[in-house]
């Protein structure tokens, strides 16, 4: 990660990005990737809990909630798009 | 094939919430026979039913995202698809949610990987089909690799044809698996480590045709499960080999875990690019996103949690009440019956107090197992159970504690048995363990009994705080605070000494509110009942027994033979009420002298000049032996030693009366407040409940949690009371 980079946890509500990197602890960064979050990847952030973590996004048509510690430590780039999400968001 | 004949072993597979349980119910019927897994305590689930006319044992497996398991259940899961040995199942089905369908596929691609027969069934198509998505299923199956079956597990749509194709691949003669396709250098690394795999885990008991696919499917399981895993069925020089071969390829500037993991997604994504279409996108936001924006509103959603959380609470606090009511008079009525059927003796005892008491000890968690396990699976059918966990996490989180942790907490003031069970839903083991061993902390209903009787005792009634709170009131609420924090804080020092593990991630799914279904319901609730009941149960009526008896023997001779004297010179000089009144006076002392002859009496004695720093006498030291039957059952053996007859509750004045006037050998008073105090503390502390360890044995699968429990919980009573009157001696109270 470099500085400037700017993470998911970075993203305000309703924001769209595309996933650069996924870093952060090895494990947790596994299942991320297992669960489709990936370097091309879409995301959108759709609400924060009500006391301020955790975050949820949605991807490839389902809905995830992580902490903003994880949500930190994956790196995206802003993208214009916040209509509804392809299917296959995976677009690379 | 030679030997007896062997009944096909068929495994439902798939992410959480992709509807296996579902699909099972609705293939098998009730039919199933639950049981665990060996040597873990995740419930197995088995059903026979028929394909192409044969018998076939299908295993509804717990929902796992990877076989790179993360979780007991996820590990279970992905032991039972690619055990480290043996033949395995003989076809999977994977079940998966079309309409988040390349996530759900990525398990179905690594089960494929393995070689052994798979058919995907394509579920919740009714909920894709109103989102607009267009599914070409015998392209996408062909380009998969596998037969596809669009199913609708809630109505029992498409199960016939899912049968159909079940028995075409049983049939079927074993095919060469596509392998994954894989960059050159990254395939390198990979052989490297299938080469390991030949040497030191070679595929036992899978056919001739299958094994290329299983020593693949071992490499690249390896490469993404080694260094963050308890794997205990890796071997040694495998795992060995997978970390050497993970640090060259980083020094090289290859992820291998994301180069794998890309690999599948790439080929998924390719396929349902191609035969997945929106065909008509939805307008506006889901039915899910609109129920959402209300129930994770920050203050909507903290109203509509704290409804969801009341009613639960008051449906384990008091509306199983007339059951367990219910319950104890039909105990009561069966303790009479033998009393009357069977004539006066040890084995008239053994019946009634031992084992009459035992089963009713058992069944009488079962209305509040029953009301939990129910409320448990309709916040985790609907999909609110994920919201709780996305709206409280942020709390949980300060303790060292996962957002799921909190429906078991919060039950646990109701009582830790049922809150233990519900632990389930926590995925991480050692997230389940801390919650486990942190919850019987918390201030349960058996508790108050106690709190009652000593607060009536030992504070005086008439006497208020400043702000108008009564004493009594003032004392009990302190309880409850003592009870949070001592919570709270034993979870957060077991994370960090006993149970260490990096804090744990939230990772977590939420997945679409939909409506429970009666039967998924009604088959949870009786499935979790009834394993309680035989395996718990039969622990909790042990324990009855054993305390009975030492609460009973031995008895003395002398003793006995001075009571028969006493009974029979008062039938000779009284006669009418004053007869009845000294033969109550006589039960009532006869009762106090054998239990003080007792082994738990002498025991009590024993433990006097230990529990005598912390303010009680040795009374109330055989008192706190029989309450680990249960804690309310300090209040009914403090009224026999105290030789006012066993029944007595903790509102009786006579119990309360002869309490109070209770003195110690040297003519001070015993329950003074300070007394009171130090007895509610140890109370709301000590591990006292023998049906509590026998779930956390249960659940734990041995007794090594237990045990820990037991020695954590008891010293930490042991000193706080100990403080408490030391403290209290010192500044001058008595
Ligand atoms: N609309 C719709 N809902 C379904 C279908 N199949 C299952 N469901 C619902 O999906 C939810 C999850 O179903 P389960 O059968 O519990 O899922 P599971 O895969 O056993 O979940 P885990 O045991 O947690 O892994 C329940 O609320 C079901 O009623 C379906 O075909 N259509
Ligand atoms: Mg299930």
């Amino acid at each position: 990660m470099n500085a400037g980079d700017i993470t998911l946890a970075d993203l305000g509500v309703g924001e769209s990005a595309e996933v650069r990197a996924v870093g952060g602890d090895r494990g947790v960064a596994r299942r991320l990737m297992e669960m489709g979050v990936l370097p091309g990847t879409l995301v959108r952030v759709v609400r924060v809990a009500p006391l301020g973590d955790p975050v949820e996004i949605r991807l490839r048509r389902y809905g995830l909630s992580i902490r903003r510690a994880e949500a930190a430590a994956i790196v995206v780039t802003r993208s214009a798009e916040s209509g509804p999400l392809p299917s296959t968001a995976g677009a690379r | 094939m030679s030997g007896p004949v062997r009944v096909p072993l068929v495994l439902l597979a798939g992410n959480p919430n992709s509807g296996k349980t579902t699909l099972f119910n609705a293939l098998t019927g009730a039919r199933a026979r639950t049981g665990n897994y060996p040597g873990v305590t995740v419930e197995r689930r088995v059903g026979t039913l028929s394909v192409g006319g044969r018998p076939v044992d299908l295993v509804d497996l717990p929902g796992t995202y990877s076989l790179s398991a993360r979780s007991e259940e996820e590990r279970v899961a992905a032991q039972a698809i690619l055990p480290s040995s043996g033949p395995g199942p003989d076809a999977v089905v994977v079940v998966c949610d079309a309409t988040a369908l390349e996530r759900h596929l990525y398990l179905a691609e690594q089960i494929r990987e393995t070689g052994v027969p798979v058919v995907v069934a394509l579920n919740m198509m009714d909920e894709a089909e109103a989102e607009g998505l267009q599914l070409e299923v015998a392209a996408l199956a062909s380009a998969f690799g596998a037969p596809m079956v669009p199913v609708v597990a809630r109505r029992g749509r498409g199960t016939t044809e899912l049968l159909e194709a079940l028995a075409r691949v049983l049939e079927e003669e074993p095919k060469a698996v596509v392998p994954l396709p894989l960059d050159a250098a990254v395939a390198a690394d990979v052989e490297e480590v299938a080469l390991s795999v030949d040497a030191a885990w070679p595929a036992g008991g899978v056919s001739e045709a299958r094994r290329p696919a299983v020593r693949w499917a071992r490499a690249l399981w390896t490469l993404l499960s080694v260094g963050d895993d308890e794997l205990r069925d890796v071997p040694a020089a495998v795992r060995d080999t997978v970390e050497a071969v993970q640090r060259r390829a980083t020094s090289q500037g290859r992820a291998l875990d994301q180069a794998i993991i890309m690999a599948r997604y790439e080929r998924l994504d390719a396929i349902t690019g191609a035969f997945v279409r929106v065909e008509s996108p939805r307008s506006g936001p889901s039915t899910t996103e609109r129920i959402d924006r209300v129930l994770t509103h920050p203050a909507a959603g903290s109203l509509a949690f704290v409804l969801v959380m009341g009613t639960l609470f008051q449906a384990l606090f008091s509306w199983s009440e007339p059951l367990v009511a219910v319950i104890e008079a039909a105990v009561g009525g069966v303790q009479g019956l033998v009393r009357w059927a069977l004539p006066d003796g040890p084995l008239q005892d053994l019946l009634t107090d031992g084992v009459v008491a035992g089963v009713g000890n058992v069944i009488v968690f079962v209305p509040q197992i029953a009301m939990l396990s129910l409320f448990i699976a309709l916040l985790e059918d609907s999909g609110y159970l994920a919201r709780v966990a996305f709206v409280i996490d942020r709390v949980m989180r300060g303790v060292g504690l996962h957002g799921r942790a909190f429906v078991p907490l919060l039950s646990g003031f109701a009582c830790a048995v049922p809150a233990v069970l519900a632990t389930r839903t926590i995925e991480n083991r050692k997230d389940r363990l801390v919650t486990m061993l942190a919850l019987p902390l918390m201030s349960c209903s058996a508790r108050l009994p106690v709190y009652t009787l000593v607060i009536g005792v030992a504070f005086p009634s008439g006497q208020s705080l400043p702000g108008g709170l009564s004493v009594g009131a003032g004392a009990l609420l302190l309880m409850y605070a003592i009870s949070v924090a001592a919570t709270l804080g034993a979870a957060g020092v077991l994370r960090r000494t006993v149970l260490p593990g990096p804090r744990p991630a939230l990772v977590l799914e939420l997945p679409p509110y939909r409506w429970p279904l009666v039967r998924n319901l009604a088959l949870a609730t009786w499935e979790r009942t009834r394993t309680f009941v035989t395996d718990a149960g039969t622990l909790i009526l042990a324990i009855t027994i054993v305390l009975w008896a030492m609460l009973t023997y031995p008895k003395d001779a002398a003793t006995e033979a001075r009571y028969e004297t006493l009974r029979a010179q008062a039938d000779a000089t009284l006669a009418g009420e004053p007869l009845q009144v000294e033969h109550a006076r006589l039960d009532a002392e006869q009762a106090a002298a054998r239990m003080e002859h007792s082994l738990g009496g002498r025991v009590g004695r024993a433990i006097e000049p230990v529990v005598a720093p912390l303010g009680f006498d040795w009374k109330i030291g055989v008192g706190l032996v029989a309450s680990f039957a249960a804690r309310e059952v300090l209040v009914s053996t403090l009224a026999v030693v105290y030789g006012v007859g066993a029944d007595q509750d903790e509102e009786s004045d006579s119990l309360r009366s002869r309490l109070r006037t209770a003195r110690r050998a040297d003519g001070r008073r015993l329950f003074t407040p300070l007394v009171g105090l130090s007895l509610m503390v140890f109370f709301v502390l000590a591990a006292q409940c023998m049906s509590t360890l026998a779930i956390v044995r249960r659940e734990s699968g041995g007794w090594r949690w237990p045990l820990v429990m037991l020695v954590y919980m008891n010293v930490l009573a042991y000193v706080a009371s100990l403080l408490v009157y030391q403290g209290g001696l010192l500044l001058g109270f008595e």
